[in-house]
């Protein structure tokens, strides 16, 4: 009788251990768990595919170089995403004529803006697009927005680093996150309504 | 009397959970009374939790190839460093 296979279970600290002893492999393992992740939150900061391919690149190889300097007082994965905001923040920095950090855009507090539609959704409206459809539409949202709410919303909403992890990788103060993010929230959201709101005739039906 | 404005402006924190249990019990009172509130939360929720089931698409093979050559290389030339470093320290 053969053993059903089992893929084994993905243990960060001990592949991080392996690989500070020299072991490659180990180092390669947590590269391809991460890569398609530091990928993509590289193309939606910097916007740009070589640009994202050189972000990949630079990190794990910087990552690789400087790993005896990890503490292990993160994550690994917390770790890469810092060096990979960098090198992306880095490449906007290089592309912009007045050489601003983008980070430091004066940040429009105005709250009058922030709610302008206001209507239900589908029920699954994600379901009447293709997957493919989809991610470009998501993607376009997140690129509509400035640098300063856009870098963010990726590191706390979809990397998920918390609030203290995203202030810590782009240098903000704790209340500049979470103002960030609540107008970066909210104008995805406005954004996405426009695609997702329901057309029917109970569109208002809550009220 | 919790505003809309201030509901918004807890609304971040609303979501993740992070207030403490008096503003929150204000704020779900706010939001269960108030409907355009309750279409503006349900919204944010929605939109969150849309970006957060996106799963990344694989390296575009081209991408691929090239990252893990000059990932090899790097580890190659890091290791040829270190066994140079061990047989100088051993000769001396």
């Amino acid at each position: 009788m053969s053993t059903p296979s089992v893929t084994p279970a993905f243990d960060e600290t001990a592949l991080v251990a392996k690989a500070k002893a020299g072991d490659v492999e180990a180092f390669s393992e947590l590269v391809r768990h991460y890569d398609r992740r530091i990928f993509r939150m590289a193309k939606q900061i910097t916007q740009n595919d070589d640009d994202a391919e050189d972000v990949l690149q630079e990190s794990f190889l910087k990552a690789y170089t400087h790993l005896d300097h990890f503490q292990g007082n993160s994550k690994f994965y917390t770790w890469v995403v810092r060096i990979a905001v960098n090198e992306a923040l880095m490449k906007l920095l290089k592309r912009r004529s007045d050489r601003t950090v983008p980070l430091d855009e004066p940040i429009d507090t105005g709250e009058d803006e922030m709610v302008r539609e206001i209507a239900v959704w589908d029920e699954n409206p994600e379901q009447t697009y293709s997957r493919e459809e989809l991610g470009t539409l998501l993607d376009e949202a997140i690129q509509s927005l400035k640098p300063a709410y856009r870098t963010v919303f990726i590191l706390r909403d979809i990397e998920e680093l918390s609030i203290e992890e995203t202030a810590e990788a782009l240098n903000l103060s704790i209340s500049a996150v979470k103002s960030r993010l609540l107008r970066a929230r909210l104008q995805l959201r406005e954004k996405l309504t426009r695609q997702f709101k329901h057309k029917g005739d109970d569109a208002f039906a809550y009220l | 009397m919790l505003t809309c404005k201030k509901f918004l402006h807890e609304l971040s924190e609303y979501l993740d959970g992070t207030l403490d249990p008096e503003t929150r019990a204000e704020l779900h009172k706010h939001v269960s009374e108030c409907p355009n509130c309750w279409v503006v939360c349900d919204t944010t929720e929605r939109t969150l939790k849309i970006y957060k089931g996106m799963e990344p698409q694989p390296l575009p093979p081209d991408v691929e190839s090239r990252f893990m050559t000059a990932l090899m290389e790097k580890c190659k030339s890091k290791r040829e460093r270190s066994s140079a470093e061990e047989t100088s320290a051993e000769a001396s």
